[in-house]
């Protein structure tokens, strides 16, 4: 045994196996089933054949995807889907927000707000793992904005453009704000 | 509900010690000299760090250097002729030849203090690479470059007009040395690369690889951050003309870190920042510089910081660097095995044990890492996930993420068999149906 002597076979929680008895006992509660749940069978997921708008969003330092679309008619969202991977948060926020957001009108989903959501998701998300919980809504927001600039691109081409570059400069913040 | 098996350990590696010889490392006396592995978490867990690759964990030896700093010599060093100042010039001159005693430096005014392996790397590739690196010139790295050991390369290179090629590695995550071989038949000014991969966690041959640099006439940066706090280096040995490395790595406080060069480059370079003590005279227009290494340290250093910098290379060389490595190569072979016979499914990544410092790179099968990360670290136990800083590497294996352990003097069989239990209950907790217990 390279360790020697000290590495004992006591069980008692002075020797150092001991000591690490016991530690599962909280690790089960922080992914809830229902999270796990949505993780492995998300509610909407697939592709829209014809979304009326789509955006495909990424946290690039957590590899974390999802691509939103959305078929909007009469100012509501009738059709949402969405694919995606990454980790179960941002996969089971993704399934959750669509089947809140679907049905409502454009406006109610703008006003979604980050707690809201989280609201929905409804464990404890470390300030590390903010980014996943609210990528599907950043995701969704940027599908609307999408929608709303090549609604008014008909008038004026130039505000699409500034729309994109937006979102590109945002996403450039975001992949460099870390290392 | 599961446990902490309390089995013996398997038979260890046939590994770096003799059969019989006594282990020259009691990582769990030692222990008792690092007071946060006294702590538990919010859910009153101990504390398992396995984190160590990312910043070590500082023993009193380092707590105390830095405290008595402040508590009984607190003032700036070269300057003031009174009592304090001497001995915190004398302490911070003391830490410089402790550092220089760890990698064997020829002499200590070749160690340059800085605040970490990345500004010693951007010191190199902004002093010497804006004065040495040209258009069309070369500077060969490898695919397994933390990104400090890239990005300020990629920056010189495209101001320049220079080139960058990359030796590539292996699926076992070791360097093709026949393609390094025909890179160097483009004559680069310049191979830089890691002692040590920071995800890999392989061991490069780095005596060969700077012999085969100097022989197509380039000069030899090594990243050391990952190597100088777990195995012997020796930076004469191995022949090198830079040699970096961190300070909070190696047991040392945050903010410390040295740049080591050959005398002779240090004093062709210009100096890096310019302000207070790098000067020997100062006139409005025009200014000497000073003797090196103050050349480099402009401005009043991090003297607490390398003070216990130098703390920290007193106790590890107490230890023994042959011991360390010995501990730690023994570590990394008992995970690779523990894991791969606790955890179905578990994938491992980089080279097997005897190639390869205290660093295990893993993956279990369609769980994120990062979820594997939160749900440990309600067990309290510490891993990284992420793509540590190597994003370029994480591409050349098609990952998004890993989850790295990584081992120190301080880490015990222990803490490995509680990752074991703790990934095999990550993994049921992915399996199980709704509405069921675990």
């Amino acid at each position: 045994m390279p360790w020697g002597s000290a590495r004992s076979g006591e069980s008692s929680t002075a020797s150092p196996a001991g000591r690490y008895r016991g530690i599962l006992d909280s690790m089960d509660d922080l992914y809830r089933d229902y999270i796990l749940e949505h993780y492995r069978r998300p509610h909407n997921f697939g592709v829209l054949d014809n979304p009326t708008t789509s955006y495909e969003g990424a946290n690039p330092l957590c590899g974390d995807r999802i691509t939103m679309m959305l078929g909007i008619a009469d100012g509501i969202v009738r059709e949402v889907a969405f694919t995606g991977r990454g980790c179960a948060i941002s996969q089971a926020s993704a399934s959750l927000l669509t089947d809140e957001i679907k049905g409502k009108t454009v406006a109610e989903v703008e006003k979604m707000t980050p707690d809201m959501l989280l609201d929905l998701i409804g464990i404890d998300i470390s300030p590390a793992r903010l980014k996943c919980a609210l990528l599907s809504l950043d995701t969704v927001a940027h599908a609307l904005a999408d929608e709303a600039s090549a609604d008014e691109a008909s008038a004026d081409e130039a505000s699409a453009d500034e729309a994109s570059a937006d979102l590109a400069s945002a996403a450039q913040e975001e992949a460099g704000a870390q290392g | 509900m599961a446990q902490i098996a309390a089995k013996p350990a398997p038979a260890a590696t046939p590994a770096a010690t003799p059969a019989g010889t006594p282990a020259g490392l009691d990582p769990y006396r030692l222990r008792t000299d690092f007071p946060i592995l006294g702590t538990v978490n919010r859910f009153g867990k101990p504390l398992i760090y396995l984190d160590s690759a990312a910043t070590s964990l500082k023993p009193l030896a380092v707590i105390e250097a830095v405290d008595g700093y402040n508590r009984e010599y607190s003032s700036n060093i070269h300057r003031g002729i009174y009592e304090l100042a001497e001995r915190a010039t004398g302490a911070y001159e003391a830490a410089r030849v402790s550092t220089a005693r760890l990698i064997n430096a020829p002499e200590a005014a070749e160690i340059v203090f800085v605040r970490n392996a990345t500004e010693a790397l951007n010191l190199v590739a902004y002093s010497w690479g804006r004065r040495n690196i040209g258009r069309g010139d070369t500077i060969v790295l490898t695919e397994m470059e933390h990104h400090a050991n890239l990005v300020p390369w990629q920056i010189l290179v495209q101001e320049k007009d220079g080139d960058l090629e990359f030796i590539p590695i292996t699926d076992d995550g070791l360097l093709r040395l026949e393609v390094y071989e025909a890179l160097l038949h483009l004559r680069p000014k310049l191979v830089a690369f890691s002692h040590v991969s920071n995800m890999l966690g392989t061991i490069n041959p780095v005596k060969q690889l700077t012999e085969m640099a100097h022989a197509a006439g380039a000069l030899v940066l090594i990243d050391g951050a990952q190597a100088v706090p777990h195995i012997p280096v020796d930076v004469q040995e191995i022949g090198a003309d830079f040699y970096v490395f961190s300070g909070h790595k190696m047991l040392g406080p945050t903010g410390s870190g040295a740049l080591w060069a050959r005398r002779e480059l240090l004093e062709a370079m210009p100096p890096f920042m310019a302000g207070g003590d790098m000067i020997r005279e100062v006139h409005l227009r025009r200014s000497d510089f000073n003797d090196i290494p103050y050349k480099f340290e402009a401005g009043t250093p991090a003297i607490a910081e390398e003070i216990g910098m130098g703390a920290a290379a007193e106790y590890l060389m107490g230890l023994g660097m042959d011991n360390i490595r010995v501990h730690e190569q023994q570590l990394a072979a008992y995970a690779m095995e523990t894991l791969r016979r606790e955890v179905p499914g578990i994938e491992i990544y980089g080279p097997e044990a005897p190639y390869r410092g205290g660093v295990v790179a893993f993956n279990l099968p369609g769980i994120h890492p990062h979820d594997v990360a939160q749900i440990l670290d309600r067990a309290g136990i510490c891993v990284r996930a992420g793509h540590h800083c190597t994003m370029p590497l994480h591409e050349r294996f098609d990952l998004a993420a890993t989850a790295r352990a990584s081992f120190n003097v301080y880490t015990i069989p222990e803490e490995i068999d509680a990752l074991a239990v703790g990934l095999r209950e990550v993994g049921r907790i992915f399996d199980r149906e709704p509405g069921r217990p675990v």
